[in-house]
């Protein structure tokens, strides 16, 4: 079997954020596994700007982001890409299995970086009663179709939950020449940033509602619409205040969970409701030389503290390896 | 135009079921189907279960086809590659009085031939079922019972029955059927003629029968609602479990499904409206309850899907009967539970209705009775994934990540005869797992249409009037 | 007149009070970072916004190549660029940052490529 000093999984900001960190830490033996055939991850389908603020004191897009990021790594030779890859099995002993098209293989990492980011919570895991037809679609997946694959979900839209991602796409679906009909939001106050919902719904001048929820969803074959009706402190439905919207389309944007199943599999100890790994420092594991960063660590609002959080695994990642010669 | 020996209406499990069977014999036969994609009716929302032939009243008919079905879907699904599990299962008792209950059961069981049945205890229970709630103090236990996946099975009796020459319609719903010296039926693609008529059209079938004037029975659809647990909860229940069973059905259930996520439900209530597969808040309370009252372990947390079925029920057994008013119609009529598992019996009843009737049965000479095992690569141990991946590189390239798919996977099950979204789910698990499709929607669309030659803006979930998205850049 | 804005510069989103006299901004607080005051000013005077979409390409793996203006371009006129930016297809390759189209509807700012192609 071969044996890498270093395997991250995942190219996303936080995947490529540790590799040059490692690199720039002394690490010279770096495998880079990526499921795309991209790198970049998300950031590609991200074409809004708001990238970078932070990190390089620039206004960027997540592609341009991403690019950053991209041109350092294929300019060190220390990090071998495998692109579509995809990791199926991880044990305790950072043994990790690949299918690749044409192959699987197995790899043993001295110490290993999990970048493995997150997934949207789906409009199952909200428990919406009504009935399941065509046009319901997670924020993230309505944004790859409009902005990798050029396909338009919809032409009148009702958004629950007021993540990031669905404010985005509000303003998305509107330039698209959709019309948002509302974004629904059950909390008092946004769960994303307030500068997207100035420019995505404000500017826009889309009715967001707080304190609603989505009761059921109607139509057979595809989405003809959904009920709303106001909650109470506890999140309990206001009676009398019930009332429907007409749309074709409904946007799930109520969260992210990291998507930590590999180190589940390898037996890490993971927070059953956050589906984060239970940790006392960042990036560390309950295993040694397992570090896990970016989303998958924890969702942060932004790329750019991805970003920061990657430098440390891969300062860390560095370190392990030094002290286990 | 040509007139056939048997005509088929509705492609579920039990129409396909008739359909294999008949194929064995030299008739032109032919299965109608009104939706896009056979299984997209009742049988889709079937949750799999083989029964062993319990809890059904003594002397029913559906008693008697269950439990010599639960011995034929064995050898079926070896001759055509379905996996099928003898699980077991368990009707638990929390209390004394229960228990006695159980004995009844028992006797019942056993008077319609279920073997092997037998009353464990506390003990035995929390050995072999450690999650079960600790207050059960017996149950009954049928080692007959097991698993298969409802959907799989239609595809594959379906395609064996092609393979020997049964005619698939999709898309074709019979509008009105005229007995002349042949049944006449008019469908939405055209006209068909029979000498025999099969009506096995699930919830519609009273409005089928009521064509030719026989309108002695309704169905009423009863509403299910079942939910899907994550399959990190595989080995939450080792066998089927139920609880006594209540007037309307065998109550809420904890079950393994073939493909490994645990499945808890289902409801039951009758409703109007036969298309009504809405689910509902009180459902899930009520399922969740229920559930936990067997394993109080499991969390609302651990639910990734959820879906309601409709049984097609009339009265309290199945309608299976040759109609004297319309000689060579045949009425296979409220198969609800245990259909799925009665199904190949059915098959068996409805094919010595025809004879019996004046239908010529003479065995083929060449009759493929098996089928190659389609590939899962969920299924496969890895060193058989290295092997099959090497002959073929498309199963190295992983469409569905929470499932395991391969694109090599979608593009068989396509092949095979998917057309829509839910058909390459319920063929391949795409889109089944966690994560609902949001990662592998647009390969599996582009898949498809490629496939299929069909523009990415018509490509649908369940056929016409569901497509996925509205417009395409591509066209401007 | 008094008008409160949420700054939109920066993910930290500060809540700004304006006073305006004559549809002019004449005093700005709340805003943690000069950029507030600019964004103010901005906003209530001329607001703008950096515009991102998308382009059909011809002859690429990538159906779409990510684009957006080099600077913010009118509110106002955010429909008329979208409509533009329609017509344009990418048929040659391209790097991130590459002009796609000068002066984009004369409103002052290019079209730039936001991924290569």
């Amino acid at each position: 079997m071969i044996e890498r000093d270093l395997v991250i999984v995942g190219a996303g900001p936080g995947g490529m954020g540790a590799a040059i960190s490692a690199h720039e830490n002394g690490v010279k033996d770096i495998f880079l596994l990526e499921r795309d055939q991209y790198l970049g991850g998300i950031l590609n389908q991200c074409i809004h700007t708001g990238f970078g603020i932070d990190y390089f004191k620039e206004v960027l897009t997540g592609p341009e982001y991403a690019d950053r990021f991209i041109k350092k790594i294929n300019a060190i030779p220390e990090i071998e890409i495998s692109a579509r890859s995809f990791v199926t099995h991880l044990t305790k002993d950072k043994v990790l299995t690949y299918f690749k098209p044409g192959k699987i293989e197995t790899v043993k990492a001295k110490c290993l970086i999990m970048a493995t980011g997150c997934r949207e919570k789906t409009r199952e895991m909200t428990h919406i009663a009504g009935t399941r037809p065509s046009g319901i679609f997670s924020a993230g997946l309505a944004q790859k179709l409009i902005n990798i694959e050029g396909l338009l979900p919809g032409n009148e839209v009702v958004i629950v939950g007021s993540g990031d991602i669905g404010l985005i796409m509000a303003r998305r679906f509107t330039l698209e020449g959709a019309k948002v009909k509302a974004v629904i939001e059950i909390q008092d106050k946004t769960r994303g940033l307030l500068r997207n919902v100035v420019q995505c719904v404000t500017d826009f001048d889309i009715p967001l509602y707080f304190n609603h929820k989505i009761l059921k969803i109607f139509g057979k074959d595809r989405v003809t619409g959904v009920s709303v009706a106001k909650v109470d402190s506890c999140m309990r439905e206001v009676a009398g205040t019930e009332f429907k919207i007409d749309c074709d389309t409904v946007l799930i944007s109520v969260g992210l969970i990291p998507e930590n199943e590999l180190i589940e599999m390898a037996g890490v100890r993971i927070d059953k409701k956050t589906n984060c790994p239970v940790s006392d420092e960042t990036n560390k594991t309950s295993i040694p030389g397992l570090f896990v960063c970016g989303n998958a660590f924890k969702v942060y609002d932004l790329a750019d503290s991805v970003s920061k959080d990657s430098e440390l695994a891969g300062k860390l990642a560095a370190e392990y390896l030094r002290s286990a010669g | 135009m040509k007139i056939y020996d048997v005509i088929i209406i509705g492609a579920g499990v039990v129409g396909t079921a008739i359909g294999r069977e008949l194929s064995r014999y030299k008739l032109d036969t032919a299965l109608l189907e009104k939706e896009t994609e056979l299984a997209f009716g009742v049988s889709k929302s079937n949750s799999g279960i083989i029964h062993p032939g319990t809890q059904n009243p003594p002397g029913s008919l559906k008693g008697r086809l269950c439990v010599q079905g639960n011995i034929l879907t064995r050898k079926i699904s070896m001759e055509l590659g379905v996996d099928f599990k003898e699980t077991g299962e368990l009707i638990v008792a929390f209390t004394e009085e229960e228990k006695l209950r159980l004995y009844g059961l028992k006797k019942e069981g056993e008077s319609l031939g279920v073997p092997r049945l037998e009353i464990v205890d506390s003990s035995w229970l929390r050995k072999n079922e450690p999650n079960l709630n600790k207050e059960a103090i017996a149950a009954l236990f049928a080692p007959t019972a097991g698993i298969i996946s409802p959907y799989r099975l239609v595809y594959d009796l379906s395609e064996n029955a092609a393979r020997n020459g049964v005619e698939l319609f999709t898309e074709t719903k019979v509008e009105a059927i005229e007995k002349k010296e042949y049944f006449e039926i008019s469908t939405s693609m055209g006209v068909f003629r029979a000498r025999f008529l099969i009506n096995a059209a699930g919830l519609f079938a009273d409005d089928v029968s009521g064509m030719l004037g026989i309108d002695d029975f309704k169905i009423t659809p009863r509403k299910g609602e079942e939910f899907l647990l994550d399959k990190k909860k595989e080995y939450l229940a080792n066998h089927l479990i139920f609880p006594l069973p209540a007037r309307t059905s065998k109550g809420v259930l904890v079950i393994k499904t073939a493909d490994g996520n645990p499945i808890i439900g289902p409801t039951a209530e009758d409703i109007e409206d036969k298309d009504d597969l809405s689910t509902t808040d009180e459902g899930l309370k009520k399922v969740l309850a229920d559930a936990k009252k067997l394993i109080p372990s499991i969390d609302e947390r651990d639910i990734i899907a959820y879906f309601a079925g409709l049984r097609p029920v009339s009265g309290n057994d199945f309608i299976i009967r040759h109609e004297e008013k319309a000689p060579g119609f045949i009425n296979v009529a409220g198969i609800q539970s245990p259909g799925l598992t009665a199904a190949p019996a059915i098959a068996l009843m409805a094919r010595d209705l025809l004879k019996e009737n004046g239908l010529a049965l003479k065995k083929k000479l060449m009759f493929h009775s098996h089928r190659k095992k389609t590939i899962h690569l969920f299924a496969a141990p890895i060193k058989k994934a290295r092997a099959l991946i090497k002959k073929d590189p498309g199963y190295g390239d992983i469409v569905c990540r929470c499932e395991m798919v391969s694109a090599k996977e979608v593009e068989g099950a396509v092949d095979r005869g998917a057309k829509t979204m839910d058909g390459i789910k319920f063929r391949t698990r795409a889109q089944a797992g966690r994560c609902h499709g949001s990662f592998c929607t647009t390969r599996l669309m582009k898949i498809l249409s490629e496939k299929t030659n069909t523009p990415l803006k018509e490509i649908t979930k369940r056929g016409r009037g569901s497509e996925i998205v509205k417009k395409d850049r591509g066209d401007d | 007149m008094k008008k409160n804005l949420i700054c939109i510069e920066c993910p930290k989103g500060c809540a700004l009070d304006v006073d305006i006299e004559n549809c002019r901004v004449v005093k700005v607080t709340g805003n943690q970072c000069p950029k507030g005051e600019t964004y103010a000013i901005s906003e209530i005077e001329d607001p703008r916004r950096i515009l991102t979409a998308t382009i059909l390409t011809k002859g690429f793996p990538l159906k779409l190549l990510p684009v957006r203006t080099d600077r913010p371009i009118p509110k106002a006129r955010i429909s008329d660029a979208m409509k533009a930016i329609r017509k344009i297809r990418a048929i040659s390759r391209v790097k991130t940052g590459d002009i796609i189209a000068k002066d984009l509807l004369g409103l002052g700012a290019n079209l730039i490529a936001t991924r290569e192609l």
